[in-house]
């Protein structure tokens, strides 16, 4: 099996709280891979290094090593803006720009220069395909994205991050504020689209984490506890606290 | 004893109220008068045709156009000027004592009465750098005048944008200047234009910083080496020296006509913009 994202001995710490305490995990590429665990756990945190967004937090101090496609992406040499195009990020709350839907999802390919009228139509409209998204937007892409439902936003997410094309989808935890129909209809585009990318899903929903992931791996105060496929960790897991974590005994 | 708190409750609406009432009273008593002052006089005539025998005849063409470049260039230097030291001050440095020394002094230009601004322009520009008194002297001067207004103006309008839409920018790859140009710069739109509104009242208003700077000759001002007079001197002197009421009267209506249309359109135009798309 193909490893996309390599991570060694990562520890972070802002001042004197470490936050992640040495991690040590492979990610597979083109399969689902949850990250569970109770709140200040670092798996947020964790995700937030793969695309490098932790460079707006003041203080942290990282050791350790993450790379993707075996190319270091915490040194210096790494571009930030090139790497955010291939590690694509939906954020837990749904944020459209104040703009059209249109150009919620054209945001991203316009920083590349894409050619306007050849390329990025075809692009906005596969990318809300992609997210489940087109059939409820199709006729009115100029209206504003601050009228979509929640669902709907977080769809639009979904689809303004499709739109970058990037190699890697980080999710943090993208259903906690939705419903259950808009929860399903994500799930169901991560499904088709981990054929094309490799994702991660970071979520508090053990349920949702058994249901759609390949791999899950459950921390718990900055260490992974355990990791492997979602399967053997859901019904035969070897470290009591998953266990627990799972049957629901704490978190 | 115990005063029934509704009664204070309604006592403190009608206090509130008498207040508001006084404000709004004040300012509409203002315009009257210099409406009713001044309208008798005023007409197309007045409007287009130049002053003459000091103002006693004639209109008041050449101080429309004095005013209208001194304020369209003052602006134009200054808005770029201010929104740059905005952006820089909010986006591109960190807190600490440079960013708290450049705000300090931003603040305390602000208090600045306008006289010593037109003295330190007389001083500086139209002496020791030889301009003589002239549109680039006033225009610079007013510049100075009005930037820590947009300056402090802009800075609260960037603040106020929330972090997650930069947030999100970064994360769909652009960098931080595509950031600003993208996503912060239009969220505060509405905000820096308030600063910059303010500032063309001030600008359309100054007599003393001007009277210093640019002079106030009536001819048409054809360069920027040319001295020139605004309307708000034009009705100072014609005020100040007696020579004819009521065209200072009918200079102050138009005066208080186009500042009043400039926030019109200013906030027709910002309002289309913005309820577009939230």
């Amino acid at each position: 099996m193909n490893i996309k994202i390599r991570i060694e001995e990562l520890r972070l710490s802002f001042g004197k709280a470490e936050i992640l305490k040495g991690i040590n995990i492979d990610v597979y590429k083109n399969k689902i891979t949850g990250f569970m665990g109770p709140a200040g756990s670092g798996k947020s945190t964790l995700i937030s290094l793969i695309n490098r967004m932790i460079d707006f937090e003041e203080n942290a101090e990282i050791t350790g090593r993450v790379s993707i496609d075996g190319e270091d992406i915490l040194g210096d040499k790494i571009d930030e803006v090139q790497l955010r195009r291939r590690v694509g990020t939906v954020f837990a709350v749904p944020i459209p720009l104040p703009r059209s839907i249109y150009d919620n999802i054209a945001y991203g390919p316009r920083l590349k220069n894409r050619n306007e009228r050849k390329e990025l139509w075809p692009l906005v409209v596969e990318s809300l395909k992609k997210a489940f998204l087109w059939d409820e937007v199709k006729d009115r892409l100029d209206s504003s994205a601050l009228k979509l439902s929640g669902g709907q936003q977080q769809r639009l997410c979904l689809a303004r991050t499709l739109a970058l094309e990037p190699e890697i989808i980080l999710l943090d935890e993208p259903c906690s504020g939705l419903d259950p129909i808009s929860t399903a209809k994500i799930e169901e585009a991560l499904n088709e689209l981990k054929k094309d990318y490799t994702i991660i899903l970071v979520s508090n929903n053990t349920k949702q984490i058994a249901r759609i992931t390949d791999y899950a791996a459950f921390f718990y105060m900055g260490t992974l506890i355990e990791y492997g496929p979602t399967e053997k960790l859901f019904t035969n897991p070897s470290e009591r606290k998953t266990e627990d974590y799972i049957q629901g005994k704490f978190g | 004893m115990r005063i029934n708190p509704r009664f204070v409750d309604k006592l403190v609406k009608i206090g509130l109220n008498s207040q508001a009432f006084f404000t709004v009273g004040i300012l509409v008593t203002i315009v009257a008068i210099i409406f009713f002052k001044g309208s008798p006089y005023l007409n197309m005539e007045f409007i287009f045709s130049s002053p003459e025998d000091m103002g006693r005849h004639g209109g008041i063409f050449s101080t429309i156009i004095g005013t209208v470049f001194l304020v369209l260039l003052s602006i134009f230097v200054a808005t770029p000027l201010g929104v740059g030291t905005a952006i820089f001050l909010t986006e591109y440095t960190k807190e600490s004592w440079f960013t708290k020394t450049i705000r300090f002094g931003v603040e305390s230009l602000a208090g600045i009465p306008s006289i010593l601004y037109g003295l330190f322009g007389f001083i500086f520009f139209v002496i020791k750098l030889g301009m003589g008194w002239s549109l680039m002297a006033g225009v610079l001067t007013i510049t100075i005048m009005i930037l820590p207004t947009i300056i402090r103006t802009s800075e609260e309008a960037i603040k106020a944008v929330p972090r997650n839409l930069r947030i999100v920018s970064y994360s769909l790859s652009a960098t931080k200047w595509e950031t600003v140009t993208k996503v912060v710069l239009p969220s505060a739109g509405p905000g820096i234009l308030t600063g910059i509104m303010l500032s063309v009242g001030r600008a359309v208003g100054e007599t003393a910083a001007v009277i210093f700077t640019m002079g106030s000759s009536l001819r048409l001002p054809t360069s920027l080496m040319d001295s020139g007079r605004t309307m708000a001197v034009h009705f100072y002197i014609l005020a100040r020296e007696g020579i004819s009421m009521e065209k200072a009267y009918a200079t102050a209506l138009v005066l208080v006509l186009s500042i009043l249309s400039i926030n019109i359109i200013a906030y027709y135009i910002m309002n289309r913009v913005t309820s577009k798309y939230s």
